[in-house]
């Protein structure tokens, strides 16, 4: 602010017949929430860029150092596998998934963040519905994690994945339900939390243990007991095994042999992609549903 | 520039009573077993700014929120803008424009894009935003940082811009609770030259609370409140009136003594308010001289002055605004840990 007096010009006021306001539907604020949080987004590329780093430090110096140690398929138990299949080709899709789950949790931080700086007031006061706060902070996250595992796929080439028009356009969208399953569970946990530390802590003790269970990093199979059942309890599990078997099938790869690397496997059932889609779809569901009870019951 | 009045409603004479935007009858709030607001009645007309004066703890902040629809009362009725705050509280918040005793702008944004997103969510029509957002950022004075991010923002910007963003949807009336606590008295002051030239302009209704005397002045009227309720209401002269004559503040270096004798020998109540006393009289000229002559001790100071809103406020209650907070933040904190225990 200025020192001295601010010099006020008062013109004239021209006086305008004002309309009556028109209200506001639950599809243009759930648009409104959204919007806002993908512009913030847009604004802070350095954090995309950033973001990007711990995604490529996995496939770089894990993904490599794996691949050299493992030597080519046979050790993932991958019969019918071209030689040339290696370890790096497998954990790809599962860095994509890794991305999205990082970028998801943490854009679900924005509630806790929104609280701090108090702009959830400006939110909670206005008069939309709060289902229409909860459902665009889940997909304002959403687009963000899903962006965020799109950027990933530019680096397929230097891992020796072949993407495909076809393989492309399947993992997007699935990229993106994966992504808005996981900002719901985010945000039904964020809406509760009241502090920073709080949900830094919250998230850290489930989203590593989200992680390695996931199948991202080696294959659900022949695990031990207790494990096999934790990996089935992890929803990132069913976003990981269709993104893989997209990419690693739309690389050429026998789709048989992928099926088996991939597919999350429950006894001797084998859980095919749509079901896959279904236990994600039913786990947003479930976590939109507490996302918005909290907000509707918060003052 | 082209201004771009914020309401549609031209100002309607004061006197007409029947015109009232805020109808508060027997209100209470409890949280558990204390009572932050004890049977409120109020009313305030369309174009007044209202003041809800009072020390930090007195249930200022309750009520505003109760009225804001952001609380709900234990009892009692309140009417805003013709609508049921319990009944209707979606339709009130529509019709109300809020700044919040706390920074409430997302600093990552730019000023336009703050308003930009609170006129998509109170409804504000498509055609009409880039428009009001130009006029609101005018009336505040910030239209050459409309597109500067609000983290780069003065505190006195940032409320600045509050204000404009709670008259950007037109509401038929402004809530402001302490809208210029944390600012320093000047930035203070120029937020009041903009509050006083949006209700010039436009006829909005203004109704704030504060425990600032000085800004209480600003209001058309007033409402001084304590304990959870209304010990005071009437314009800031009327209120005045109540202490009649003049204030004499002397300051001796035996004030207890001094009080004594003035009682004594003088006829008048002082009271005591840190290192003075302070004497309501009707002529405070000739009471001097007076004053002087009767007391024994050696006089430091003596200071005549006319009748102020705190003068008020310590006849009301006995004691000072000063004073008053602090009790009065105790009893909120105990109120708030009660409410909360119970949750």
């Amino acid at each position: 602010m200025t020192a001295g007096t601010t010099v006020i010009t008062t013109a004239p006021p021209a006086v305008v017949t004002m309309p009556p306001r028109v209200s506001v539907s639950m599809a243009q604020a759930v648009y409104i929430i959204w919007y806002r949080d993908v512009i913030r987004f847009w604004r802070d590329r350095v954090r995309l860029v950033m973001s990007l780093a711990q995604p490529i430090l996995y496939l770089a110096i894990f993904g490599v150092g794996l691949s050299s140690t493992l030597g080519r398929s046979g050790s993932l138990g991958g019969a019918g596998l071209p030689a040339s299949f290696s370890y790096i080709q497998f954990m790809y899709p599962g860095v994509l998934g890794m991305a999205v789950l990082f970028t998801a949790i943490f854009s679900a931080m924005s509630v806790v963040w929104d609280r701090e700086f108090g702009f959830l007031r400006e939110i909670l006061v206005a008069p939309i519905s709060r289902s229409a706060v909860a459902l665009g902070k889940a997909l304002g996250g959403a687009t963000q994690a899903a962006l965020q595992g799109v950027v990933m796929l530019v680096f397929a080439p230097f891992v020796g994945v072949h993407l495909t028009v076809v393989s492309v356009v399947e993992v997007i969208p699935l990229l993106f339900l994966l992504a808005f399953a996981l900002t719901s569970f985010g945000v039904a946990i964020s809406a509760r939390l009241k502090t920073m530390q709080g949900f830094q802590m919250v998230m850290n003790f489930l989203m590593m243990p989200m992680f390695f269970l996931s199948g991202a990093l080696f294959p659900l199979r022949g695990l031990p007991g207790w494990m096999t059942v934790l990996t089935r309890f992890d929803p990132v599990a069913y976003g990981i095994a269709p993104v893989r078997s997209a990419i690693l099938g739309g690389a050429g790869l026998p789709q048989a042999a992928v099926d088996r690397l991939t597919s999350v496997t429950i006894g001797s059932y084998i859980v095919p992609v749509g079901v896959d889609v279904g236990v994600l779809a039913a786990f947003s569901a479930a976590m939109l549903a507490i996302a918005m009870r909290s907000f509707r019951h918060r003052d | 520039m082209t201004a771009v009045a914020l309401s549609d409603r031209p100002r309607p004479p004061a006197e007409d009573t029947r015109d009232l935007v805020i109808e508060v009858t027997g209100l209470v709030k409890r949280y558990g077993t204390v009572e932050a607001v004890r049977g409120i009645d109020l009313a305030v007309r369309r174009g007044e700014i209202f003041g809800f004066l009072g020390p930090n703890g007195a249930g200022k902040s309750t009520t505003i929120s109760v009225l804001c629809t952001l609380l709900k009362p234990t009892s009692g009725t309140a009417r805003v803008a013709g609508l049921d705050v319990s009944r209707d509280p979606d339709g009130v918040r529509s019709r109300i424009g809020l700044v919040f005793q706390d920074p409430s702008l997302d600093i990552q944004l730019t000023a336009r894009e703050n308003l930009h997103f609170h006129a998509m969510v109170y409804g504000v029509p498509r055609a009409q935003r880039g428009e009001r957002i130009v006029a609101a950022l005018a009336t505040v004075d910030l239209s050459d940082r409309a597109d500067s991010l609000v983290t780069t923002f003065s505190g006195g910007m940032k409320r600045r811009l509050e204000i404009a963003r709670g008259i950007l949807h037109a509401p038929e009336v402004l809530f402001l609770d302490e809208p210029t606590s944390g600012l320093d008295p000047q930035t203070r002051a120029n937020a009041w030259e903009h509050l006083g030239r949006i209700r010039d302009t436009t006829g909005l209704t203004i109704f704030m609370t504060t425990h600032y005397m000085e800004e209480a002045e600003f209001c058309d009227r007033i409402a001084i409140i304590d304990h959870g309720t209304i010990v005071a209401l009437g314009t800031p002269d009327e209120l005045k009136a109540q202490v009649g004559g003049d204030i004499v503040v002397v300051s001796t270096v035996d004030d207890t003594l001094a009080a004594d004798e003035i009682a004594r020998k003088l006829g008048v109540t002082a009271v005591r308010d840190g290192d003075t006393l302070r004497v309501e009289v009707q002529d405070g000229a000739q009471f001097v001289p007076q004053l002087i002559t009767a007391l024994s001790m050696p006089v430091k100071t003596v200071t005549v002055r006319r009748p102020s809103l705190d003068d008020v406020f310590l006849k009301l209650t006995g004691r000072a605004i000063r004073a008053a907070e602090g009790e009065g933040r105790m009893g909120m904190m105990r109120a708030m840990a009660g409410a909360r225990g119970r949750r």
